[in-house]
């Protein structure tokens, strides 16, 4: 489902944020990426969700050579695939419900279609209850589990997470892994950036480490 | 992989073969939130929407004041005829003598004799002092007059001056008058007049142009976040410039109607001075406000700008917002 062929990114100012990466997960699977920070773990997201492009070597996504994508292609690349981020990067001006309706907006559902997958959504995290509220007075975990049913809410194939956990107590930190870990049973492929090992390590799925723009352990087929 | 590397690709269009409905979903759900969006702030939006308003006002009040100069004098200059007022002592027929000797004039096209007793009774009518009049039943004071159609064109001074010279000439004559002269200068006024509204009208609409601009730049900036959140879940450009096209249309509309409304009650307050002025001349003209049609150019003219404007400002900036 994703793959990375010798990768290497390197920015403007000379800065390689990732060095010749080979990395290939499997359609169905879940693994993490580990690191300290800057060692291009938001850099392999980036690059997998077309944010950024590589400068050298392949990334393929869903059956598509992103390099070979052209522009227009890129919304409708990003329709499969969800993302959750750390600070997670909710609407304030607008209700729950209406921060987990966009990706269905965007897609062009009809209206009740999007009434019934946002509650569908929220259910699965546990807000339904909350949809009318500002996500300004939700807490820390509540304002991520809304992050969440706003990137699983329309279906994708891909789930991608940047330091989903990175604000939270460890035990919210389980509550939200295990959100992840239930959405992969169904068959969402998950790869999810954390620095936060102690979290995953007995969760019993592939980690990856990143040192310097490099996998030094568990570097290849995710499945 | 499940089901091969074909069924794990990636859909990359929109929902092929259905359309229509997905599109009118899209463009009625726009609406409303654009619609909901300006009320959500009614200060704001009306403020926008009444600069628009005044800047379509001021061209659309002058055009319509132009056309009402034109409507009243219409009819004035129905003929550009030449009056020859006959000396006292010629009779009628002689008159018609006359007509019909100046009608074989290559530069006539037709002459009217008006006989002292018609001249008279026209008067007795037109001029409402009929019991005056009365006084001079039996010494009627004013001439016969012989009306001269000229085949020359009015426009053309020189040939207008030397025909008016030779009726004048006539020995008969007392005076000659060309009539409509200062009708014809006032014309002349009125169209440099009209290309100045004209001028006026392309300078408002580009100052439109710009409110429109400006708004939505400061909209797109505000929005910057919204709109980076929608790029990462697959927003083309075309769904994040629809909100901001919908509100420079509403917004030009609605200062469309602003600007009918503004020219509304300025031609209420001049309605009855001008027919006080107009009853002094010639029985009461009454002022026209806009018609039907000139309404809908006025508020689809101010729409069309606001998209344009909208168009111009958002389709420039969001190239340059991309999500991070």
């Amino acid at each position: 489902m994703i793959e990375f062929h010798d990768v290497t990114k390197r920015y403007p100012n000379g800065y390689e944020a990732l060095r010749n990466v080979n990395l290939r997960v499997e359609s169905g699977a879940m693994a993490f990426i580990t690191g300290h920070s800057g060692a291009g773990k938001s850099t392999l997201l980036r690059l997998t969700t077309l944010l950024e492009r590589c400068t050298r070597g392949q990334v393929l996504v869903g059956g598509h050579n992103l390099s070979r994508l052209s522009r227009r292609r890129i919304p409708y690349f990003r329709r499969n695939i969800g993302v959750v981020f750390q600070n997670h990067r909710l609407l304030m001006d607008r209700t729950v419900f209406d921060n987990v309706a966009l990706p269905l907006v965007i897609a062009g559902n009809s209206h009740t279609e999007v009434g019934r997958r946002v509650r569908a959504a929220l259910d699965k995290v546990g807000l339904l209850g909350r949809s009318r509220a500002f996500p300004i007075t939700l807490s820390g975990g509540e304002q991520q589990r809304v992050g969440i049913a706003r990137a699983v809410v329309h279906r994708p194939r891909i789930l991608l997470a940047d330091e989903p956990t990175g604000n939270l107590d460890p035990e919210l930190s389980r509550e939200i892994m295990g959100l992840f870990e239930s959405f992969n049973h169904v068959g969402v492929t998950v790869l999810i950036a954390t620095h936060d090992i102690s979290l995953i390590a007995d969760m019993g799925y592939d980690i990856l480490t990143l040192k310097d723009g490099s996998f030094v352990r568990g570097a290849g087929a995710v499945s | 992989m499940a089901g091969g590397p074909e069924a794990a690709n990636f859909a990359l269009s929109s929902t092929a073969g259905r359309w229509l409905r997905p599109w009118l979903t899209r463009h009625l759900q726009t609406f409303f939130y654009t619609l909901g969006l300006l009320s959500r702030a009614p200060l704001a939006s009306f403020l926008t929407a009444a600069v628009i308003g005044m800047a379509l006002a001021l061209p659309a009040g002058l055009y319509v004041l132009l056309d009402n100069v034109r409507d009243a004098t219409r009819g004035w200059d129905g003929s550009n005829a030449i009056s020859l007022f006959l000396q006292l002592k010629i009779s009628d027929d002689k008159a018609e003598a006359i007509a019909g000797n100046v009608r074989d004039w290559p530069e006539v096209a037709g002459t009217q004799v008006i006989s002292r007793a018609q001249a008279l009774e026209e008067f007795r009518q037109l001029s409402g002092f009929a019991d005056v009049m009365e006084a001079f039943s039996n010494d009627n004071p004013l001439p016969a007059v012989i009306v001269v159609e000229p085949a020359v064109d009015a426009g053309d001074g020189v040939a207008m001056d030397k025909l008016l010279g030779r009726l004048a000439g006539l020995p008969e004559v007392d005076f000659a008058q060309f009539d409509l002269a200062w009708l014809k200068r006032l014309y002349a006024i009125l169209r440099i007049v009209e290309r100045g509204v004209l001028v006026l009208a392309l300078l408002l609409a580009g100052g439109v142009l710009l409110v429109v601009g400006n708004t939505m730049r400061l909209g797109v900036e505000n929005r910057r976040q919204e709109i980076e959140i929608a790029k990462l879940f697959g927003a083309t450009d075309a769904f994040i410039r629809r909100p901001f096209l919908y509100s420079g249309l509403l917004y030009g509309a609605l200062g469309g109607v602003i600007a009918w409304l503004l020219v509304w009650a300025c031609f209420l307050l001049l309605g009855e001075p001008v027919q006080r002025l107009t009853a002094l001349y010639s029985g009461g003209y009454r002022l026209q406000g806009l018609a039907t049609w000139a309404s809908v150019v006025l508020v689809a003219g101010g729409a069309m700008l606001g998209l344009l404007g909208s168009w111009l400002s958002v389709g420039r900036l969001l190239p340059s917002i991309e999500p991070s």
